[in-house]
């Protein structure tokens, strides 16, 4: 009787304790902080806790509310962000199911969406939706580009049984025809899963002469251990979502030799001084670590921080015209997304237009090599 | 398919299916002396294997804390109860220290001998040491004092501390994942078979611990009474057996034989601190093979599972699970139409 | 009962429809009405579970999948095929129905725990299968699905939405509430305590269990299809086994054997999760991880202190009252011929039982005649109640034969015994203790009546039960329980549930009466009540076999007397040539040496 009270007596405080000031802008963020996008979301969340508290002179509230890489909570916590905190602004979520089944309820409160994960919708549906991440499109780039410079003819596919995984597939198979490559078999596995052996016997006696293995963080290495181990000579490679120390740590001397395509922001010491990322890339880096240790840097929480950089070109546009807190705030705040232009991020040039809301370019992907335990830059 | 990879993945089907063998005995031996479904059977594993990985960094493992945080809140629990019983005051020390000794002695040596970094063995030792004793404490928290509840509650109460261990798992552990290093480095070829060291031990482990339990469960007392309590709890009450005893006793040997399973699966894959649901869900399908109450069965049936998720995962890897759990139906279906059947309460 | 209570009991229900459906009217923030139709889509999917679990005692793990049915129905049908909402609902009620006819009929006829682990298996096998379809979008899921119209009216995600969610949550659980207060009810509430006692009333527990089972499906397939419409995209990840597994807590929160639980519990864990999440931040400072480890340690402390659920603090202050008795003048029941007196009634035959090497019953022969009281009398272990169970079908004949009415009933299942006119009562007294004395006793009418399920529901079958009550009644009033019908069976002391047990046999207008010691655990004045209310059953022309250990009750009582010892017929005859015999006596007491 008495938790129900108290249940009860806790959740009336709650509902009626909820205002914000209106006069601060008020950015919704919903993140995977927990389930299988943990490790996407977790340094996202870290980079957002480095923001500063205001910008441009204006406060700046982030709400983050974790969305268990949950399509469903995730929608839950956009409706909650428009309805209750009436937001300004949705970052999220750093999965791509999750982010496209917010788009639908942003854009009908007609609020910008910086979607965390390179999320396709319908066509037409993305008016109020920008995507923060390189497309795979842009990722895929220049892996074929390599494979084509190596003379791979065919090549194998060990991915996630998640979108991640079936997006990679998708494309991988459309640029590699584009291309001339073959891929002569895609097999699947679970983060979670025991054993690959299977799978990698598989592939191993099909032998092609390159392998793509999709999967994210310490996730990546066993795969391409269980290759290994069966006696894979071929060449591997791995996608942005594997470039980080974690790939390295777990996986040891087996993964020398990988090819981990990136984006530039987590290898931002080793870009050449013209590249127009590298002051930022290395800000970023150094940041990042300064808080969370040496070795912590992540490709996601880069997002975050060119989230930031948004913001601190398009605040000052949109408070010129409206206050935070209405339709007309967040109407001009998306004109002036979509107004901004070129724009340095740490993670490449973003280039959004009125057309165009992926906004990076093929050139925007770098490969890697995995060299001595560390991340070298392939020329 | 040849005959050099049906080996191969015989072997590995097998080599699973003993990991899982550890959790599906587990399952099988809590569920029949204290009705609980324990679904947090795979958090032992993976909490085994994430300790010794950040024993192996260095690092003191947050499990350390935990089992400090959860002994001092059982001894706290136990003493109020105590003292509601008007129980003596040295019954009350003595029975407080009992709780907390073995709980504080092995996490005060893992924030010592962790950043000392100990021969692997070792630290695999101060692992058991560390995670064995969470399973009495658990059970006393959350499941002795409804110990007569209907098998339904017990079930969802489990539930809630699936969610609380896996939730503390992610908070002790974050959210990449580990690998341990192998126990026993070596490769043993034979044709196209490649046995490793590892898979040795886990076969060697798992036959040992197996004979052991037949042992324990014939030879000594403490065993019969743990079957007793199985069998009938009214009646061994009655016979001077404790089934709150029997109870901590089993929890006991789950979450040890859970937290062994995490260090023998650790080199062979890389553990999250959420892949645990879904090993235990594996152990729990063997252990529904054997009844729930026979352990030759619970072996086969773990077995089993392992092979068709090998055999499964070459077949169709995308629809591994698919196969997997739908092939459990005709199973269940055979084994419960054999069953005579009994009347449920 | 206070005319407060009874105004309140009469009105909760109108009232709480009132408010949920005018709700979305009144100036409440948007948030509110989001949380209100994630509750309502909740309830619904909890609303089966409690039938399923609650009620018929079947765990199921797996309602979620159903939902996926549902949900993936409606969106595939909206998006790809550009069908109306309102057409796409039968299309998912009906593949719910088919999915759960074939997974049932491979799980249902599972018993303890392998039922709750089939459905972990089909539920996470149909998730994945889900999330493999390439024309399911995968792992994406479908996008794009639209609102549902009314009529021309857009109902939208919000308010509009609302009012059909609850409008269909409020209906399910008014159906479910009716349906369990009806003759399939109380065959369902039947199926918690086993299928032995259900089965000689003549219930088919397999068919109950399936009804259940569908109606879960699709209730869970409704919630779906709603689901689908509200938050306008579907993907594998909400059907997925964890939450399969809240469903199920979620009901066992509510208080897993109340229909009006499933409200609360959905409640509750919608409002402690989404107030956790804020919450949490708010006192630790970060958010993520500690909703999950303090949502897991609530679930353990409110079911420590509340096993039977929530709704139990709820229920002290809404008791059900009393029934009212409007059945006076009801059509009575159509009765079956009777035998005459002497006619034979039953024959054995050379009857034999064998347990792998225990031979049990070992050819025992003998006959009952109309009219007369038999008793089966014999120390422990003779095999009397064996052989009750072979002659009413419980356990099959190994041998032999057994006649009634001039058929041959030996293949025969229990419950088509049951439909010939034996009826029986049992060792330990098998009854629903949640039901009163009269509904429990109009179980036994259950053969007699015809209302199925829909018709419960749609609460057509009123005449029938009130015939039914009135017949129960009536058979109360023969052994001498009138008074006591309106009390909970599970209250009575073991003396009256023996004779409502009597009673319930009665109620199935039997032509032949058998008794497992009725008189076993009673006092003295019971039992010369129990003998009081044979002799007059048999005064009525009643036929009746009696199995018995108290020789002076079974001496003053029976016209005829069988022995069994060791599974043999060791003598019949009348009572004094059973006290006389020698043979009897070595048996019972032992040879002189």
């Amino acid at each position: 009787m008495k938790t129900f009270i108290k249940t009860t007596l806790a959740s009336a405080v709650m509902l009626l304790a909820s205002a914000h000031a209106f006069a601060d802008v008020n950015i919704g963020i919903s993140l995977s902080l927990t389930g299988p996008g943990s490790g996407l979301g977790i340094p996202m969340q870290n980079e957002f806790k480095l923001w500063p508290k205001t910008i441009d002179g204006e406060k700046v509230n982030l709400i983050i509310l974790d969305d268990a890489t949950d399509p469903g909570k995730g929608v839950a916590n956009a409706r909650r962000f428009v309805t209750q905190d009436k937001v300004d602004m949705i970052i999220g979520s750093c999965i791509t199911p999750v982010a496209a089944a917010i788009a639908p309820v942003a854009a009908e409160a007609k609020t910008v969406q910086l979607a965390a994960a390179p999320v396709g919708v319908p066509p037409g549906a993305d008016h109020w939706l920008f995507r923060l991440p390189q497309g795979f499109n842009v990722m895929a780039h220049p892996i074929i580009e390599n494979m084509k410079k190596q003379g791979v003819k065919t090549i194998g596919f060990l991915g996630y049984t998640d979108a991640y995984g079936e997006l990679w597939l998708k494309e991988i198979t459309k640029d590699a025809e584009a291309a001339g490559i073959k891929v002569v078999m895609a097999e699947r596995f679970a983060r979670t899963d025991t054993s690959v052996t299977p799978q990698a016997l598989k592939l191993v006696s099909a032998n092609p002469d390159a392998i793509l293995v999709v999967a994210s963080g310490s996730g990546a290495a066993m795969p391409e251990m269980g290759l290994v181990e069966r006696g894979y000579k071929g060449k591997i490679y791995q996608t942005h979502a594997a470039a980080t120390p974690d790939l390295v740590r777990i996986g040891g001397k087996e993964v020398e030799g990988t090819y981990v395509v990136s984006g530039p922001a987590v290898i931002a010491e080793q870009l050449p001084d013209s590249h127009p990322s590298k002051k930022l890339a290395v800000d970023f880096v150094q940041k990042y670590e300064a808080a969370y240790g040496p070795n912590s840097r992540n490709q996601f929480a880069a997002h975050s921080y060119d989230a930031r950089i948004v913001l601190t070109k398009v605040l000052p546009v949109a408070l010129k015209k409206a206050k935070p807190g209405t339709p007309e705030f967040r109407a001009a705040l998306r004109d002036a997304i979509e107004g901004m232009g070129r724009t340095l991020f740490s993670h490449g040039v973003m280039d959004w237009s009125a057309t165009d809301h992926w906004g990076y370019t093929n050139e925007t992907g770098v490969l890697l090599k995995v060299e001595n335990g560390k991340f070298v830059v392939v020329n | 398919m040849d005959a050099s990879i049906f080996s191969i993945l015989a072997l590995d089907g097998l080599t699973n299916g003993a990991v899982y063998a550890l959790l599906a005995l587990s399952i099988v031996l809590v569920f029949t002396v204290t009705r609980v479904i324990y679904i947090p059977q795979g958090e032992y594993v993976a909490f085994g294997a994430l300790t010794l990985a950040l024993l192996q960094a260095g690092k003191v493992p947050g499990t350390a804390w935990f089992l400090l945080i959860l002994a001092g809140l059982v001894a706290l629990i136990e003493f109020v109860h105590g003292l509601r019983q008007h129980h003596g005051a040295r019954r009350l020390l003595t029975d407080a220290l009992r709780t907390l000794a073995w709980p504080v002695v092995a996490s005060l040596l893992a924030i010592w001998a962790a950043p000392r970094g100990y021969p692997m063995l070792v630290q695999a030792l101060l692992t058991l040491a560390l995670v064995t004793p969470f399973g009495s404490l658990i059970y006393r928290i959350a499941f002795e004092s409804l110990a007569d509840a209907s098998v339904l509650v017990l079930l969802i109460i489990s539930v809630g501390v699936h969610f609380a261990l896996v939730g503390l798992g992610l908070f002790f552990f974050g959210a990449e994942g580990f690998r341990n290093p192998s126990f026993w480095d070596v490769r043993f070829n034979a044709g196209a078979l490649s046995l490793s060291g590892q898979a040795i031990l886990i076969f060697a482990v798992t036959f040992a611990l197996i004979v052991a339990l037949a042992l324990f469960f014939e030879r000594t007392l403490r065993g019969k009474a743990l079957r007793a309590t199985a069998i009938n709890r009214l009646g061994a009450r009655l016979m001077g057996i404790s089934s709150t005893g029997a109870g901590r006793l089993s929890f006991t040997l789950a979450a040890f034989f859970g937290a062994l399973a995490g260090l023998l699966i650790g080199p062979t894959t890389t553990i999250f601190y959420d892949s645990g649901f879904l090993i235990g869900l594996k152990g729990f399908v063997a252990a529904v093979f054997a009844g729930l109450s026979s352990f030759p069965l619970a072996l086969a049936g773990s077995l089993g599972v392992g092979l068709l998720e090998s055999f499964g995962s070459f077949w169709a890897s995308s629809f591994k699970e698919v196969i997997v759990f739908g092939a459990i139906l005709p199973v269940l279906l055979w084994r419960s139409l054999r069953d005579p059947h009994d009347e449920e309460h | 009962m206070t005319p407060l209570r009874r105004f309140a009991f009469r009105f909760a229900f109108p009232l709480f429809a009132l408010v949920m459906l005018v709700f979305p009217a009144l100036p409440v923030p948007d948030f509110w009405i989001t949380q209100s139709n994630y509750i309502g889509l909740y309830t619904l999917v909890s609303m089966g579970l409690v039938l399923l679990t609650g009620v018929a005692g079947l765990t199921s793990f797996g309602q979620a999948a159903f939902v996926g049915v549902g949900a993936y129905t409606a969106a595939y049908m909206a998006t790809t095929l550009g069908i109306s909402p309102w057409l796409t609902l039968w299309v998912g009620i009906l593949l719910a129905v088919l999915s759960a006819l074939v997974v049932g009929a491979i799980t249902l006829r599972m018993s303890g725990h392998y039922l709750p682990l089939a459905t972990i298996a089909w539920g996470l096998a149909l998730n994945y299968t889900m999330a493999n379809m390439d024309w399911l979008g995968k792992y994406d899921g479908l996008l794009g699905i639209p609102t549902i119209h009314f009529f021309g009216k857009d109902l939208g995600t919000g308010r509009g939405l609302h009012v059909l969610i609850w409008l269909i949550a409020l209906a399910a659980a008014l159906a479910c509430s009716h349906l369990l207060d009806s003759r399939p009810g109380r065959a369902i509430r039947s199926l918690k305590s086993g299928t032995t006692m259900a089965e000689a009333m003549g219930i088919s527990t397999l068919r109950y269990k399936m009804v259940v089972f569908v109606l879960a499906a699709v209730l869970a397939a409704i919630s779906g299809w709603l689901f689908a419409h509200f938050q306008g995209s579907v993907n594998p990840t909400p059907f997925s086994i964890s939450k399969g597994i809240e469903y199920l807590f979620m009901t066992v929160l509510g208080g897993v054997g109340q229909v009006w639980g499933a409200f609360l519990g959905a409640a509750v864990t919608r409002i402690t999760e989404d107030q956790l999440q804020v919450l949490l931040p708010r006192l630790i400072g970060t958010s993520g991880n500690f909703e999950t480890i303090v949502f897991g340690i609530v679930l353990v402390v409110v079911l420590k202190y509340a096993p039977d659920g929530l709704w139990t603090f709820v229920g002290r202050w809404f008791p059900a009252p009393q029934r009212v008795r409007d059945w006076e003048g009801a059509a009575p029941l159509a009765l079956r011929s009777k035998p005459q007196r002497g006619e034979l009634l039953l024959s054995v035959d050379k009857v034999r039982k064998q347990f792998g090497g225990l031979l049990a019953v070992n050819d025992v022969s003998f006959e009952v005649r109309g009219g007369d009281i038999v008793g089966l009398i014999g120390p422990n272990g003779a095999g009397k109640s064996t052989t009750f169970n072979l002659i009413t079908g419980v356990l099959p004949l190994t041998a032999g034969q057994v006649t009634f009415r001039g058929e041959a009933v030996g293949p025969l299942s229990s419950r088509q015994i049951a439909r010939r006119g034996i009826s029986r009562t049992f060792q330990h007294v098998k009854m629903i203790p949640e039901m009163t004395v009269l509904e429990n006793v109009a179980l036994g009418g259950y053969q007699r009546s015809r209302s199925g399920s829909l018709r419960a529901m749609l609460r057509l079958d009123r005449a029938e039960e009130r015939s039914l009550f009135a017949e129960a009644e009536r058979q109360l009033a023969r052994i001498g329980m009138a008074a006591q019908m309106h009390e909970l069976a599970g209250n009575l002391a073991l003396g009256p549930q023996r004779l409502m047990e009597i009673a319930r046999a009665l109620a199935t207008d039997p032509a032949l009466l058998l008794l497992d010691e009725p008189a076993a655990g009673l006092r003295h004045k019971e039992k010369q009540a129990l003998a009081g209310v044979l002799r007059q059953l048999k005064a009525e022309g009643m036929s009746i076999l009696l199995v018995e250990h108290d020789m002076d009750f079974v001496m003053g009582l029976t016209d005829r007397i069988v022995v069994m010892e060791f599974g043999v017929r060791l003598m019949e005859g009348t009572p004094a040539e059973v006290q006389a015999s020698p043979a009897v006596r070595a048996a019972y007491l032992g040879t002189e040496h």
